[in-house]
Order: structure tokens, then C-alpha cells, then sequence
């Protein structure tokens, strides 16, 4: 993992200190709302439906025990004994008191970590692939690239003050299991004649016009990534539509000059930033990746798993996946209990896990955009164990990828912006499909709720997606078919009128029913959608 | 009716205008008429409200509700967790959402 070094704890020391100075101004009245809200959004720090709200930055996903531990520790000490995971890879405390702010960005600057832009219209948290250095298909593990972005974006004074919030992915797979096409910039590294690169692609994004983001460059040489994207920004920053908060994403840009004069536009910025000497040396790459090199992985762990406890024989079907290293697995975490809140875990659920992680896993851990854990270097010969301490404090589910593995926005029960409720709508959801044999039955179904057109919940990138309306103050809920986040992108379409809460979930369990009885071998949810479209299921929903 | 609410500078609670102070209950809320807009500028200015406004409400036989949706939930607290509602003593959350 990433270490800070004197500069980067220096920065985040600092900004806790100006911070606990503005805050304290605030309470003075020395500063009014209107001065100080971009000041604390600045830090992560939103007035939400119910109190303030804390988004920390968990940097393309990972994090370490100690870094875990304090989580669960501020979420006991400052909040209410829980936080909630969120499809950005970060964590949200619900309950924060203005006061306790600065004490909170203190303590977790102790473990290297920090709010910094979370909110406003800069460079956000750097996403990636959950996956990243542990998977046996990517050509390299993308978080190096990832951190050398989150250096150059923190505090970047041309881009710190955008039209528009703005999100980059990177990955080095091409299975992508981070929605990559739907960030507005996405990153896929690639090989070619031996050098490593990266294929470029810009203007994505969900939201209330979704997009899914063409590729801007089939191969940009990696030490030439950084002022390739000071291109791309620069465009941006110069053309975006800052006269219209709606249309101020890179996606409308792109879409309204076509991505081929886009293209076009970015190349020439390029060739001017090429003369500027911007790219990092490669000494610095050198320096990041060598905070990434693998584990002391056992060279002889078996590759046994004693399978005869059925309970734990399922668990590891479902959420184990295949790591490089022999003798070793990717441990998935789901933090969707049938009955629980999608994303949600109690401090003592973080603090467990952060003992698994330190005790299991190399001190390590991901959060995954689905909203759930991952111990990325687990002994097969430790799986076991860690079934039985996931089982006990109700985090052994098996429903990774499964129907009841729901992604869904904190909604109308916490959300300012929200139009109606997504968590209420998982929970009756996950119990109508509870049972692991039907759940099983249906196989891969990424079913995502978002509770307004902010899209949080990624319900354009649903096989299944809910969108919740606002209609005439009551809660209605349209549904959407055929999208996905992953390698396969593709924008759901909506089925037709929307539906009440009940109304939903009984519509999506005949969606279901149709393609239980239209599939043919080997045919996902959504593949089965690609193939015979979307009247047979509008058919069976609007009779 | 009118009734003014916002969040506790400090703390970020939902609090709702009682007519001689700020309450964390909605059934406190008095009817603010044509004043919340001035209220909602006095108490800002005093820092003992953020994000003072405005909204529309109703008085029922459970007492003060608000007109919208997300507006009874504010008062409410989050619907999925009943152990942290502003109002303990509601057996009956689903009323609050229709």
C-alpha cells in the first residue's frame, strides 16, 4: 500500500489546522453559511436531511486495518455506531456535529487519510478496480497509476475549481469491475509493442443524462498519462458549460462537440503541454509502485479448501474468486444482509473486519462500487475461519453478484436531494428473493437503485434498475432494464409507467419470471434482454 | 399552516420553530403565518439555526406534520432505522410516509 511522505502528511496536517480555524470562525459567526459551506464541502462536510453528513475519501478503494480500524473507531466516537459504504468507494458518517469536525479529520489524518475532495466541483476521489494487483487477469495493477492521479489532482490549482464535480477510473483488465466508461475520464491500461499505456475515454457518466464515454485515445504511453489528462481537463475547464449547473459534466461537452472534435481539441492542448516538461519523472512512478509490490505471499499455501461444511461450501462458491498466487483467494465481503441496509456496517462490523485484514490478509482491504468489502490476499487455508468470524457478526452472506446484492443510494431516509426511499425498496426486494436456491437460479443479476435522478445508485448501469420519483409528493418508482457498468457498458432503458413500492417489486419478479422462461443455456439476466429486447418483459409487467 | 424549520448550527440536529425557541419535536412547531422568512433571518443571524425555511404543514389528530414527504421524514428520522428516530415513541413509521 501507499505510505504518505512528509509532503503528502504535511498537506493533509495543514488542511486539518485551516479547517479547525474556519470552523471555529463559523461558530464565532464570524463566518456566515453562505461563506463557509464551500469551505466545509471542501472537506467533505455536507448538511444532509437529518444532520451533517462526512464523506472520507478512501483512495481508489483501498485501505489498511489501522486505516479500517479508525473508521469504525471515529464512527463510535463522533457518530452513531455505524457508516455506509458508498458506490464511490467511500465511507459516509450520517450523524456528525459541526464541532467535532476538525477532531474527526484530526484523528484520521493520524492513519493517513483525509475528506479532501470529496464534494465540490474538482478532481474527486480516484476510483479502480477492487481487484487491483491481486487479480490473475490484469496486465498490471493499476493503483500506482492511481495514486500518481490522486497526487496530481490534490490541490491541483488549475482544476480545483471546475464546472462540474469530475470522477476518473483506472483499471488494467479488461474485465472491468469498476464501471470505468461510466466516470468522465476512464483509464483501461494496455500493452502495446511491450510499453504499458493507456487507452483513454472521456465523457461518461450517470446522473439525469447518462453517458457512456467513447474512447478519446487508443493508447496514451504511461509517462505521458499526466499531461494527456491536463489536456483533457484543460478542454474541459475552458468549454464546459458553466452556465448551466445540468450541462456543466465533460459528458455534455463531449456529446455536443462530438468526440471527435473533442478529440481533436484535446491532441492539440496536448502537443502544446508536451513542450511544458509536466509528466512526472519516471523515478516517481518507481517510487509509488514500489509501495504496491506484492506480499511475502507463502510460496508453499495450499490450494485445499475442505469443503464439507455445506454452509461454508456455498460461501466460498459465491464469494471467493480466484487470486494469482497460488494457495491464496480473494475474499468478497457482501455487506448486504437480507435484512440489513445496503452498504451499511456497524463499527463493530469495521472493526472485525480491520482484525481479519490485519490478521488474514496483509493488512489490507478494498471497498468495493457495489458497496462491498474485499481482503484481497487470503490464505485458502484461512477461509474457514474467516466464514465462522463473517458468520458471527451477520457478514457471511452469499450473494455476491446475485439478485439480492443491491446496490442502493442512502435515499430519501438520508438524502437532501432524494425523491424517494432506496433502502426500504432493497429490503422488501431482498426478502421476496431471500431464498439462496431461487437466487441461485437466477444467477448473475446486478440489481441497483438509485432514490432520484442524481443516480447514486447507478440504476442506469442496472440489469435491473429503479429510478425513485417524486409524483405528486407520493413515491413512484420506474424501472429499467439491460444496462450494465461492466466491460459489456450499456445504458438500462425504462420499461414504461412507474410503479409503487409493492408495485415494483411484484414487477420485478415477472421480469424475472420471463427470463427464467426464455433463457437459453448459459444466458445471464441481461444477455437474455439483449437477445429477445424488451417487449416480452413489458408485456408480461403491463399486461 | 406554516411552520419554520432548518438544523441546529452546531450539532446539525433537526430542530422546528416552538414560537419562543427551537424544539427537536415537530408537534412543537407553531404556526410561523407570514413571519418565518424574518424568523428564519433573526435566528440565522443569532446562530442558532442553518438553513432556516419555510414549509407547509398540517395540524392532524397525531399532531403537527408536514405536507411533504420529505419533509415528515426530516421530522421523523430515517424510516430504516427505528432505533434512531426523532420520535421513540412512534409505533407506526408507515404513517408517516404515505
Amino acid at each position: 500500500m501507499y505510505r504518505y511522505d512528509s509532503y503528502d502528511q504535511s498537506l493533509v496536517d495543514a488542511r486539518v489546522e485551516e479547517f479547525r480555524d474556519q470552523t471555529q470562525r463559523r461558530l464565532s459567526g464570524a463566518l456566515t453559511e453562505d461563506q463557509f459551506k464551500p469551505l466545509r464541502l471542501m472537506n467533505g462536510l455536507y448538511l444532509q436531511l437529518h444532520a451533517y453528513m462526512l464523506r472520507i475519501a478512501i483512495p481508489y478503494g483501498t485501505l489498511s486495518g489501522k486505516q479500517m480500524r479508525m473508521l469504525g473507531h471515529v464512527a463510535r466516537k463522533y457518530d452513531r455506531g455505524y457508516g455506509h459504504f458508498t458506490t464511490r468507494q467511500n465511507l459516509q458518517l450520517n450523524w456528525i456535529k459541526l464541532a467535532d469536525a476538525p477532531d474527526i479529520l484530526a484523528e484520521l489524518a493520524t492513519v493517513e487519510m483525509h475528506a479532501i475532495q470529496t464534494s465540490g466541483n474538482c478532481i474527486r476521489n480516484i476510483s479502480s478496480d477492487q481487484y487491483a494487483g491481486v487479480s490473475a487477469d490484469e496486465l498490471t495493477d493499476p493503483r500506482p497509476w492511481a495514486e500518481l492521479l490522486r497526487q496530481w489532482s490534490s490541490f491541483h490549482p488549475e482544476f480545483t475549481y471546475l464546472p462540474r464535480k469530475f470522477k476518473i477510473c483506472v483499471i488494467a483488465s479488461e474485465e472491468d469491475r469498476a464501471a470505468m466508461r461510466l466516470h468522465d475520464i476512464g483509464l483501461e491500461l494496455v500493452e502495446r509493442d511491450g510499453q504499458i499505456g493507456a487507452k483513454v475515454f472521456a465523457g461518461g457518466g450517470m446522473g439525469r443524462t447518462p453517458m457512456i464515454a467513447p474512447k478519446i485515445s487508443d493508447f496514451v504511453s504511461e509517462d505521458e498519462i499526466i499531461s494527456y489528462l491536463e489536456a483533457c481537463l484543460r478542454v474541459y475547464n475552458r468549454y464546459g458549460r458553466r452556465d448551466n449547473k445540468y450541462k456543466a459534466r465533460i459528458k455534455i461537452l463531449v456529446h455536443e462537440l462530438g468526440a471527435d472534435e473533442y478529440r481533436r481539441q484535446v491532441e492539440e492542448e496536448f502537443a502544446h503541454m508536451k513542450a511544458l516538461g509536466l509528466n512526472p519523472p519516471r523515478e516517481e512512478l518507481a517510487r509509488i509502485r514500489a509501495c504496491f509490490a506484492n506480499p511475502a505471499y507463502e510460496a508453499d499455501a495450499s490450494d485445499a479448501i475442505d469443503r464439507s461444511d455445506p454452509g461454508f461450501a456455498l460461501w466460498v462458491d459465491r464469494q471467493v474468486a480466484a487470486h494469482k498466487q497460488p494457495g491464496y483467494a480473494i475474499v468478497n465481503i457482501s455487506l448486504k444482509p437480507v435484512d440489513g441496509i445496503p452498504g451499511d456496517a456497524s463499527a463493530d462490523q469495521i472493526e472485525l473486519i480491520a482484525d481479519l485484514a490485519e490478521r488474514y490478509s496483509f493488512d489490507e482491504l478494498r471497498v468495493t462500487h457495489a458497496q462491498n468489502l474485499v481482503l484481497p490476499h487470503v490464505r485458502k487455508a484461512d477461509l474457514y475461519t474467516i466464514w465462522q468470524k463473517l458468520d458471527e457478526v451477520g457478514l457471511a452472506e452469499a450473494n455476491l453478484d446475485l439478485i439480492t446484492d443491491i446496490i442502493a443510494c442512502p435515499g430519501l431516509d438520508y438524502c437532501a436531494l432524494a425523491n424517494a426511499r432506496s433502502i426500504p425498496l432493497a429490503q422488501k426486494i431482498a426478502k421476496r428473493f431471500a431464498n439462496a436456491q431461487r437466487q441461485a437460479e437466477l444467477g448473475e443479476l446486478k440489481l441497483k437503485i438509485s432514490g432520484c435522478i442524481n443516480a447514486c445508485g447507478h440504476h442506469h448501469a442496472g440489469h435491473i434498475g429503479i429510478l425513485g420519483v417524486d409524483r405528486r409528493g407520493v413515491e413512484n418508482f420506474q424501472l429499467l432494464l439491460g444496462g450494465s457498468g461492466a466491460e459489456d457498458a450499456a445504458l438500462a432503458q425504462i420499461t414504461g409507467p412507474g410503479f409503487s413500492e409493492d408495485g415494483v417489486v411484484d414487477a420485478i419478479e415477472k421480469v424475472t419470471d420471463i427470463y427464467l422462461a426464455q433463457r437459453t443455456e448459459g444466458e445471464r439476466f441481461v444477455d437474455t434482454y439483449r437477445r429477445i429486447g424488451m417487449k416480452p418483459f413489458k408485456e408480461a409487467i403491463y399486461g | 399552516m406554516k411552520i419554520l424549520t432548518g438544523n441546529d448550527l452546531g450539532t446539525g440536529d433537526v430542530i422546528w420553530w416552538a414560537g419562543d425557541g427551537w424544539s427537536r419535536q415537530v408537534n412543537d412547531s407553531a404556526d410561523v403565518g407570514d413571519k418565518g422568512d424574518e424568523l428564519a433571518r433573526t435566528e440565522e443571524a443569532a446562530l442558532r439555526v442553518v438553513g432556516a425555511h419555510v414549509i407547509d404543514a398540517s395540524l392532524t389528530d397525531d399532531g403537527v406534520r408536514p405536507a411533504h414527504i420529505k419533509d415528515r421524514i426530516r421530522a421523523l428520522g430515517p424510516t430504516v432505522r427505528s432505533d434512531l428516530i426523532a420520535q421513540p415513541a412512534e409505533a407506526d413509521i408507515g404513517k408517516w410516509v404515505i
